[in-house]
């Protein structure tokens, strides 16, 4: 790259000057080379008309040289370097530090990957990714963006109607450890955790990362690729060539609810299941440590459905207002990401579940009475908890009924309307209003907005805000299409009688409230999330100014901001991406026990890690609570260790936890 | 870095600016003689950046060029210069109608594979995961003797050593590229993905071939893990039955596992008796070294191959220079011989198969006669100077070539050692020879040559600690009677010539070779004269033959095959051995034999060739990957037009005299 970078930098402007044509630079350059040589016997006045133009030229050149000598110079010292002088010897890795301590492999590890950081290789394709040819398409250095943008985007959509592969085009995850070890050369997801698994005696033999296609629907990875029963058929095999040893599983992110699936799954009966049989999970499944786990939903799914948003892009745009949006280059680089996205099934698997119970309605949320420490950062080290014993101590959560905020608003039209009673809020059922078909087709960009008019848009905007459960209206209504292909795949209710057999159906089984757990009691589920990073809740909108058809007519109002409002974004605890309530309630209390979710009783135990930022040198950090860097998180890497060599939730020390995560549990009502 | 570099650029300016100004104040003499000491470093140092500045934009500027190009460009260019393209095999066979049916499965041979490390020692901070071998090999430069220290296994226990773990790749990506642009599966693999392959129902059985094949079991379970994912695919692809693609060593690690996967638990797999007949289709046999290779008894003596031998006949004294205390070869010798697998590759089948004193299955037969019968009349072929193919380690050349009657041969087994070299300076160097004292050496030269027969015996003698290790793996003989229970054990399993093919009268075994290439068969030895931490023996490499058109070439007498394999090894089985029922194959298992005539690729930008016959350029061969692909579709062996012989292969086979 910096090579590349430094040609396009250099070459251009020195060659363009010099050269007449780019043709011949070959020759041109042996003549220039002997030039010099003649040039000291000729005379002086022709010496110095000639050095006009080694002025230019030559010392362009010379500059060049210098630079690059100095660089190789500069390399091969640093390859001469012995090894470990160059690094400043951080602190013992956990993995070497629990070695020395007598740990050794024991159960064998499945590691479950998330959303997006899987990398994604082209099997077949369309002319123009001619070359690609099980190269790698998402992940890695993401040079196909760069040299073809349509092309990539094309290949990486999956077909509108069926959620599967477009005709003509096979893309496939990566498989084994190197498909999510570093999403991009240097940014590690799994690698730190692989390394420290291999210190204590973990190999391919035993550490298995179970990769699937994170932009289908989970049943359909099962139906296209068979990857349900390619993971099955490896759990089974490493129990057996481990001496019978059962498997720890260690979902990330998306992989938890993915995993969960998969539980299900294997037990129920073919076709549709994997035939494992009831007791499959007890016989073959030690624990499950679900990292950072988006049980019950994250409400940034929220924003990227309705308008290809996050904080990020809010936030680039309160910086550069017209920079997205701005049509000179006929980019229009939101509406092909929403085009991208509304055609991966798995995004839907991430909306918020549970409906207003769990998010909270107009007026109340679990999370109601937090504080957002934007700028007091010791905040949460001073309301933390460190154990269990002090938990049970009343700290008073300080609630600040000023700048309380609704958090159960997913959407609110407007900073008024999300702050206003509920009683004040202007209300329009949406399901009424909007049987006006639509005239407009704008239909190149495919995101249904084409579809609907400016007026119902307008109707949808008065209705001022939107909860968890309205909210999935309101998707219905504007992408019709989508939500009817994706809910055939999911759900996101709660279920009120799980013995109803319609739960037998797969779209349930990766909805923590509409599934019970397998039967094994000896099995265990830990919640290992990182807390003190302010998280998305809930979001400010504002209509689109622009006019166009086919451009998205909701956008964040980026210009709302106050208490836990930034950027019109409503922020509480989490790891920045997924909030505390989703990561912690389910193993806080939904399966704490035995509860209808959880006939058998399976243990569960809550492990927080106070997110504290690295130092200059330390990279990303031994210490993150991060979605993602958390995997690079000491302690969490210590735990996963011991429980892979044996250790019970018990023996690491049971519950940890700093956030409010059993007094928002406990403000959710939900029968157990 | 960009920090560094902007921090550079004002002094590189400044040192710039200087040499400028001066010429322009110039009358005083003493000024222009600074001056032109100026102008001197100006025109050595500067001209020397000057001219790196003019290469570097100018490879710049290529490589921007380059990258901009469309990338059909290099494929109109071939076109243009050679005419049209044929399509690959795969856009023909999908033109065809043919689709992914059956699943299949790599499995890689020797030195293909690539290399991983685990853990290691502190020389290899940092390396995690990192390949050792294949690759760019990287690590071979920077640090050679901590490379080899990790490349070994335990000399005793033929495992990894204590506190290193260096483990196959998984995946496609073990063995499709060898090297950077080294293709070995990847051709193959992108024509099967043309009808309709992909991850799910294609696997690459990577194993870790340094070990002996029962300890990939023991160590890594990759026996186990190859019946799983067998198992899995023929589940998951309705039932269809796997099509089984072993190349060169693969073949025999595949015999292995089709004797292990019956055979009951604990030595074996426990699938019972009816597993091959239930989920493989075809094993399609690349270059298979089902008899072993010569090359491997001259890699196990002394370290060497024909590409060494020729080398040291172009620069003598190059890799046996003691200058720089090198000793490339004793390294190499000592890292390959803790490889059990190097062992599995010796000539099977003794004199029966690879000739004796004075005859050889190939007698008679040369490459160059073969092809000039094609084109020339038969009267015209010059009788090529005989060879004896049987010797397949002489010592010197009269000895090659003498009458067995005249040749005095003093029994070598048993012979006394004689005391160990001297003071053993050279045991950090672990090959064996300074154990063997000057009378062990004596002996083995005395006893001039040595068949087929003779081989393990003499690898015995002068690495007895290697060859204790490898026998408890492998075995080199010929069954008399295959219900002998011994025969359950599993070092019999991979020796084709001392196990019974499973029962599967379905199943249909292919051997797919190339031919036209002269390839290793008996060399010519001479003792080393060398100081005393040197090798030996090694190749006489002063020996050939006075004809171009001889099978004597630096010590090394060749015959028809692929470079590695002889044809003999690759086709006998199948030709033969197996043909019908035989005692090796009583449920009459069908077999074909496949030649491919090796025609070297027309110029250089068809890269390694469509049509070429080499061990491992084959893979790339358009005629074979469309044979796989339409196995692979679901074809028969005789849709496919059964036998494709160039050799006189069938005739060999006739004079070898083995009880069917």
């Amino acid at each position: 790259m910096v090579l590349r970078f430094r040609k396009l930098y250099f070459t251009e402007p020195t060659l363009s000057k010099s050269y007449e044509s780019y043709e011949t630079p070959k020759d041109e350059k042996k003549q220039a080379t002997e030039k010099p040589k003649a040039e000291k016997k000729q005379e002086k006045g022709e010496r110095n008309k000639k050095r006009i133009r080694w002025g230019c030229v030559n010392s362009c050149c010379w500059f060049i040289g210098c630079m690059c000598t100095t660089w190789w110079l500069l390399l091969f010292l640093y390859h001469c370097l012995p090894a470990n002088l160059g690094v400043l010897k951080g602190p013992e890795p956990p993995g070497v530090r629990l070695k020395n301590e007598g740990l050794t492999a024991l159960h064998p590890v499945v590691l479950v990957p998330g959303m997006v950081t899987v990398g994604l290789e082209l099997w077949e394709g369309r002319p123009c990714s001619q070359g690609f040819f099980r190269k790698r398409l998402w992940g890695g250095s993401f040079t196909g963006i760069l040299n073809r943008p349509l092309c990539w985007l094309e290949h990486l959509s999956l077909d509108k109607e069926t959620g599967l592969d477009p005709p003509g085009i096979r893309v496939r995850p990566v498989p084994g450890l190197v498909a999510a070890d570093y999403f991009a050369p240097g940014y590690f997801v799994w690698a730190v955790l692989i390394e420290n698994l291999a210190s204590i005696g973990y190999e391919g033999k035993n550490m298995y990362m179970a990769t699937y296609d994170w932009r289908l629907s989970f049943q359909n990875t099962e139906i296209r690729d068979q990857t349900l029963s390619r993971l099955k058929a490896n759990i089974e095999l490493m129990y057996v060539t481990n001496g019978n040893k059962k498997v720890v599983v260690v979902p990330h992110s998306m992989g938890v609810t993915y995993f969960l699936h998969f539980l299900k799954w294997v037990e129920a009966p073919p076709p549709m299941g994997g035939g494992g049989g009831p007791g499959w999970c007890d016989k073959y499944i030690k624990s499950i440590m679900n990292i950072g786990p988006a049980f019950l939903g994250i409400p940034r799914a929220v924003s990227s459905m309705l308008s290809a948003e996050g904080k990020d892009v809010a936030l680039i745009r309160s910086m550069d207002p017209g920079f997205l949006d701005s049509e000179i280059l006929g980019l229009k680089t939101m509406e092909h990401m929403m085009r991208v996205i509304r055609t991966w099934d798995s995004v839907i698997s991430l909306l918020p579940k549970g409906g207003d119970p769990i998010w909270g309605d107009l007026d109340s949320a679990p999370e109601e009475g937090h504080v957002c420490g934007f700028e007091t950062k010791g905040f949460f080290q001073s309301n933390s908890r460190e154990n269990n014993d002090s938990r049970n101590k009343d700290t008073r959560p300080r609630i600040e009924i000023k700048h309380g905020a609704k958090y159960g608003r997913m959407i609110s039209f407007g900073k008024e309307a999300s702050e206003q009673h509920s009683s004040k809020l202007h209300k329009v059922a949406p399901m009424e209003l909007m049987q006006a078909v639509s005239n407009a087709t704008c239909g190149e960009v495919w995101t249904e907005y084409g579809k609907i008019n400016r007026q119902n848009i307008q109707k949808l905007a008065d209705n001022k805000a939107y909860t968890a459960e309205t909210f999935i209206d309101l998707l219905r209504y504007v992408a019709p299409k989508t939500m009817q292909r994706a809910e055939a795949h999911f759900s996101h209710g709660i279920a009120t009688d799980l013995d109803d057999p319609k739960y037998g159906h797969y779209k349930y089984w990766s909805n923590p409230l509409e599934t019970k757990l397998p039967y094994a009691p000896d099995m265990e589920i830990y919640s290992l999330y990182g807390v003190g990073l302010p998280t998305e809740r809930s979001y400010v909108y504002k209509l689109s100014p622009s006019d166009k058809c086919d451009s998205i007519p909701f956008r964040i109002d980026s210009s709302a901001e106050g208490g836990c409002l930034r950027g019109g974004v409503y922020f509480t605890d989490g790891d920045e991406c997924v909030p505390v309530i989703s990561a912690g309630f389910m193993c806080a209390k939904g399966w704490r026990g035995k509860t209808r979710f959880n006939p058998s009783g399976i243990a569960t135990y809550i492990r927080e890690y106070q997110h504290s930022p690295p130092s200059l040198l330390e990279g990303r950090g031994l210490k993150s609570g991060h979605h993602v860097d958390i995997m690079g998180n000491a302690a969490l890497i210590e735990d996963v260790l011991r429980v892979a060599a044996g250790a019970s939730g018990e023996e690491i020390g049971g519950d940890k936890i700093y956030s409010d995560i059993l007094r928002m549990s406990d403000r959710v009502n939900i029968e157990l | 870095m960009a920090l560094i570099r902007r921090r550079k650029q004002p002094e590189d300016e400044i040192q710039q600016q200087n040499p400028d100004p001066k010429p322009d104040e110039d009358d005083d003499k003493e000024q222009r003689a600074l001056k032109k000491s100026g102008k001197k470093n100006y025109s050595c140092v500067d001209n020397c950046c000057w001219f790196i500045g003019c290469v570097c934009s100018v490879w710049w500027l290529l490589l921007f060029l380059y990258n901009a190009m469309p990338a059909s460009f290099p494929q109109f260019v071939t076109e243009a210069i050679s005419g049209p393209f044929p399509d690959p095999p795969g856009v023909k066979c999908l033109k065809d109608g043919l689709k992914a049916k059956h699943p299949v499965v790599f499995v890689p041979g020797i030195v293909t594979g690539g290399l991983e490390l685990w853990e290691g020692h502190q020389c290899m901070d940092g390396l995690f995961r990192k390949r050792l071998w294949g690759g760019t090999f990287g690590e071979v430069y920077k640090r050679p003797s901590c490379w080899l220290q990790h490349m070994s296994l335990d000399n005793k226990t033929g495992m990894d050593p204590p506190g290193i773990r260096v483990r196959p790749v998984s995946g496609l990506v073990a063995a499709d590229y060898f090297a950077p642009g080294y293709f070995v599966w990847a051709v193959l693999i992108a024509n099967l993905a043309r009808v309709g392959y992909e991850e799910k129902n294609m696997y690459m059985a990577a194993y870790d071939w340094r070990l002996s094949f029962q300890n990939t079991e023991v160590r890594d379970q990759t026996l186990s893990r190859i019946k799983s994912n067998i198992e899995l695919m023929v589940a998951t692809n309705g039932g269809k039955k796997a099509v089984i693609i072993p190349h060169s060593m693969g073949v025999i690690y595949f015999l292995h596992f089709m004797k292990w996967v019956e055979a009951p638990a604990p030595m074996g797999g426990g699938g019972g008796p009816d597993w091959c007949a239930k989920h493989i289709k075809a094993v399609m046999n690349i270059g298979g070294p089902f008899l072993g290779v010569p090359k491997a008894v001259a890699g196990l003596f002394s370290a060497e191959a024909k590409d060494i031998a020729s080398a040291r006949a172009l620069a003598p004294g190059v890799l046996d220079s003691d200058l720089f205390q090198i000793q490339t070869l004793q390294h190499i010798m000592r890292m390959s011989r803790t490889w059990d697998s190097t062992m599995s590759m010796i000539p099977k089948g003794g004199d029966t198969i690879w000739g004796g004193l004075d005859w050889s299955p190939e007698e008679g037969h040369s490459i160059s006669k073969r092809k000039h019968r094609k084109n020339e009349s038969e009267s015209e072929v010059r009788e090529a100077a005989f060879a004896n193919y049987g010797r397949i380690v002489s010592f010197g050349r009269d000895v090659a070539e003498a009458p067995s009657s005249e040749i005095e041969r003093i029994e070598f087994r048993g012979a006394v050692k004689g005391k160990n070299v001297a003071n053993n300076t050279c045991r950090d160097v672990w090959t064996e020879y300074h154990d063997m004292g000057f009378g062990g050496i004596k002996a083995v030269s005395e006893y001039k040559v040595y068949t087929g027969d003779d081989i393990p015996d003499l690898l015995e003698f002068v690495a007895p600690k290697m060859m204790e290790r490898g026998s408890a793996h492998f075995s080199y003989g010929i069954a008399d009677n295959l219900d002998d229970p011994k025969y359950a054990h599993y070092k019999y399993w991979s020796n084709p010539l001392e196990m019974k093919l499973p029962n599967a009268p379905d199943m249909e075994i292919y051997s797919l070779y190339g031919v036209g290439i002269p390839t290793e068969r008996a060399y010519v030895y001479k003792l080393t004269t060398a100081a005393e931490c040197y090798i030996p023996f090694q190749i006489d490499s002063s020996a050939k033959d006075k004809s171009e058109e001889g099978c004597l070439k630096d010590g090394v007498y060749t015959v028809d095959g692929d470079e590695t394999v002889p044809a003999l090894s690759a086709g006998y089985m199948c030709a033969k051995g197996w043909r019908g029922k035989t005692r090796f194959n009583p449920s009459g298992i069908k077999t074909y034999v496949r030649e491919y005539d090796h025609n070297p690729p027309s110029n250089f930008l068809e890269g390694r060739g469509t049509l070429s016959g080499a061990h491992v350029d084959i893979m790339g061969n358009f005629q074979l990957i469309e044979d796989v692909i339409k196995i692979a579709a679901g074809a028969t062996g005789e849709e496919l037009g059964g036998d494709q012989v160039y050799t006189g292969i069938f005739e060999w086979s006739e004079k070898i005299k083995l009880k069917l």
